[in-house]
């Protein structure tokens, strides 16, 4: 059994209401900050703990918030990004309508830390179950004298909103999401400058995702030296796994970052291996926009090293042998499944989720789906596929934001890892349309099931 | 730090760009140290207009590489940045024409910005003076990858003024933040979202305010033309002349479009890289819709005298002010009389050398050249 910091009372009866969560121990972390500890302290705290961003880019927490330009007379802001939008990412949602004084808390400290007196949680709209759940919590918390005015008679005052997004994914970008906070169009900002210079209504502001900022809380309570013991290298902490796919057990698991990926899916701790004992094909081990790996890439690295469930680990390799750990949505393919079909319905998301702003993400995303469509009826042409290739090509990295990134990765993944069934698809159109899976073969060999 | 900032800010940044260096003031961004140095090494921009805050950042054609940081961290940026919203900073060391990464990036946006553009320039009346024309010509591939039906729009009518043409549209924003800024009340904007996001009002209103017009003037392609020269005539066929009036609205200074002595329209004056002209008190040239749409007579303007035309447009064709023709004749060139080349004054009457090109209007015809060979007679 592993470590747990942001799960451990998660299912403890009655833990969404403040008594049960003040009983359990909860707020003992903002007493302690606010009470014992400076600003400066947190953050200094949080960058020992080695604490990286949960959202998907994995940027050190520490270092991101003593980025934040701190000029005279200027209100700083706290951003919590709460727009989880990303297929196979569900880990916040569980967070948050499980133990959502966890995230208050953490909200505080945070807030604390960074001198935010207005702090806000830019919710995805689609959870719209948990905004009444994260208001009630703000109440409690409210009404128990640790938001407020002069919270704990220390002088600092803290407020938090919760605000619903309309359900655009492109508002998960920190960028996009301070203009849709500002009420405006949800089109990401050119950078520079930054958020933590300019960023809500033009002041410094710093935006982080909802599992980082829980993770703050059981940073400040067994403090940042330890909190970098658990995990392994620049991987500190624990990280919150949403598996989903087919796998026996699909669910939100808080691993320490030191077991395998093998483990990890043939496990019974965890996912408790491939359903209807199936073999394993491919894998996206980070959200939908990370590059899908082949079962062989995925449990040992191109070196022949095992793969470990970490930043370092899963991105072993690059691009061309390895993959991300972005934010955490486990997505498991077993042998029946269709890497065209799959990646055509991400291609078509990323088209349907572009905001329209430049050209490349525009025209680029819209292209790739019309050649993935035609893929998918059995019209497709050999040359298709290098054309799906240069397209992305010419997408990654010339955009505005990482969303263009996002959409050129899985594609130039599954071709790079794919091609014979993008060829088998071509050549074989009617026998692809009827059976609506695709080759085997990447199953083997058979991985160990122990 | 703020202090060393304030002793700082008065020195001034070399930056490199293909290996030509030029001392800028900090918070120059590349481009425009660029457009200092002139020449090939400007990127070429669609989205980025000077006069227009903010503009800038999102057609992607001014991507370019660069491979030093500054002196202080030399390291390479690891992406090709908008060259219209980064700022350079001292010792900076850019490549633009000399990146064959920066160059296939361009290529790729040209790529993209052309798949569903209707290339209907025939009849379009911005062809020749077309920003998306000249950005093809110099970085576009001949031929189209695309085999699918190119994207259309459901048409709005923005009143009698301005023609919106959405298919031809890049999506550049000039529009929305020329609007933004100009007018009290912005009453189009952007719709919709990605593939089908499109410029229109959202209530099928006409756009009314009486510095709107501008719209036509920052627009790259043929989106938004002027309705009252629409199909008229083109534009390289027109002369344009420099003009003013005096007008309670606006500076009045403006370029008439002429053919003959009929002014078929009236633009804002342009500068060397096609936006509207910023004088030297600091204004900038907009003109009001009065002037715009509503003086189309010769008598309503002071004439100043042909407007230079210094731009490689299409534009420039038929206007040969300060043209250099070669000393040399072909035969002093090539050593001996050419065999397939004939001199075409020496076998045609339509064609004079004695008469200027420019003091013709328009296409010359045999019948013009007679008139004038007649009245020098």
């Amino acid at each position: 059994m592993g470590v747990k910091l942001l799960l451990e009372k998660a299912h403890v009866e009655g833990i969404r209401t403040y008594e049960v969560y003040r009983r359990e121990g909860g707020y003992r972390a903002a007493e302690k900050a606010l009470k014992t500890m400076s600003p400066d302290d947190v953050v200094e705290e949080v960058k020992k703990s080695g604490l990286r961003g949960r959202g998907g880019a994995g940027f050190p927490t520490g270092l991101k918030w003593s980025f934040l330009a701190k000029p005279e007379g200027i209100p700083r802001h706290l951003v919590c990004n709460a727009d989880e939008s990303e297929p196979g990412t569900f880990k916040d949602r569980y967070l948050m309508e499980y133990i959502p004084h966890l995230l208050i808390e953490g909200l505080i400290i945070s807030s604390y830390a960074l001198g935010s007196n207005n702090t806000y949680i830019y919710i995805r709209g689609e959870y719209a179950w948990i905004v009444d759940i994260l208001e009630q919590a703000i109440q409690e918390a409210k009404n128990n004298g640790w938001l407020g005015k002069n919270i704990l008679s220390t002088g600092f005052d803290c407020e938090i909103y919760v605000q619903r997004g309309a359900g655009a994914y492109i508002c998960g970008e920190e960028t996009a999401l301070l203009e849709s906070l500002e009420g405006k169009r949800g089109n990401p900002r050119i950078k520079p400058p930054f958020p933590a210079v300019q960023g809500l209504w033009n002041r410094p502001t710093v935006v982080n995702n909802v599992e980082t900022l829980s993770a703050v809380v059981p940073i400040i309570n067994i403090t940042g030296e330890e909190y970098a013991k658990i995990g392994v290298g620049r991987s500190t902490g624990t990280k919150l796994i949403s598996a989903c796919g087919n796998i026996n057990k699909p669910g939100v698991y808080e691993i320490d970052m030191t077991i395998s990926v093998e483990e990890f899916i043939y496990s019974d701790e965890w996912c408790g291996g491939i359903k209807n004992g199936k073999r394993l094909k491919a894998c996206i081990p980070g959200g939908s926009s990370v590059p899908i790996l082949p079962a062989n890439l995925l449990l040992k690295t191109a070196k022949g090293e095992t793969r470990y469930m970490n930043y370092e680990s899963l991105n072993d390799g690059g691009f061309v042998s390895g993959s991300m750990m972005g934010s955490g949505g486990f997505i498991v393919l077993d042998e029946d499944q269709c890497i065209v079909k799959h990646t055509a319905t991400l291609a078509h998301f990323y088209r349907h989720e572009s905001c329209g702003q430049c050209s490349p993400c525009r025209e680029g995303t819209s292209w790739m789906d019309k050649i993935f469509q035609r893929l998918e009826s059995g019209k497709g042409k050999m040359s298709d596929i290098d054309l799906l290739w240069h397209i992305q090509f010419n997408i990654d990295g010339n955009t505005i934001c990482p969303l263009g990134d996002a959409a050129a990765w899985p594609v130039a993944a599954a071709i790079r890892h794919f091609r014979d069934e993008f060829e088998w698809h071509i050549t074989h159109a009617e026998e692809a349309q009827k059976r609506n899976y695709g080759l085997a073969h990447y199953a083997d060999p058979l991985p160990i099931v122990q | 730090m703020a202090e060393e900032i304030k002793q700082e800010a008065p020195k001034k940044f070399k930056v490199t760009i293909d290996n030509i260096s030029i001392e800028v003031p900090p918070g120059t961004t590349i481009l425009n140290a660029a457009r200092m140095i002139g020449g090939d090494i400007v990127p070429p921009t669609m989205c980025y207009y000077t006069p227009l805050k903010e503009s800038g950042g999102k057609c992607r054609t001014c991507l370019v590489e660069v491979s030093k940081g500054s002196d202080k961290d030399p390291r390479p940026m690891p992406k090709l940045v908008a060259s219209c919203r980064t700022t350079v900073m001292d010792g900076m060391e850019v490549k633009n024409i000399t990146s064959e990464r920066a160059l296939h990036a361009r290529q790729g946006v040209v790529e993209f910005l052309l798949i569903n553009h209707p290339l209907d320039c025939p009849i379009c009346d911005q062809a020749g003076e077309c920003d998306l024309q000249d950005l093809s010509y110099g970085h576009g591939e001949e031929g189209s990858r695309l085999d699918f039906p190119k994207r259309t729009f459901t048409k709005h009518d923005l009143g009698p003024y301005i023609q919106l043409h959405m298919t031809r549209c890049i999506m550049c924003y000039r529009c929305v933040f020329a609007a933004d800024q100009l007018t009290e009340k912005r009453e189009h904007g952007v719709l919709d979202r990605g593939y089908h996001s499109e410029i229109a009002t959202y209530i099928e209103k006409a756009l009314t305010n009486d510095f709107i017009g501008n719209v036509i003037d920052v627009c790259p392609v043929g989106a938004l033309t002027d309705k009252t020269f629409r199909f008229k005539n083109r534009v390289w066929f027109t002369r344009p002349e420099d003009a003013h009036r005096d007008c309670d609205k606006c500076c009045g200074k403006v370029t008439l479009w002429k053919r003959g002595d009929e002014v078929l329209r009236v633009t804002a004056r342009k500068d060397q890289w096609n936006e509207v002209q910023t004088y030297e008190d600091g204004t900038v040239g907009w003109i009001c819709n009065e002037c715009r749409f509503e003086k189309k007579n010769t008598s309503d303007w002071i004439i100043e005298g042909p407007t230079k035309v210094s731009r490689h447009s299409v534009k420039s064709v038929n206007h040969y002010i300060n043209m250099l023709k070669p000393k040399e004749t072909i035969p002093e060139v090539m050593g001996r009389n050419p065999k397939l080349l004939l001199d075409i004054h020496s076998v045609s009457e339509v064609n004079d050398p004695s008469i200027h090109l420019s003091k013709i209007n328009g296409p010359a015809t045999s019948k013009t050249f007679n008139k004038l060979i007649e009245n020098k007679e």
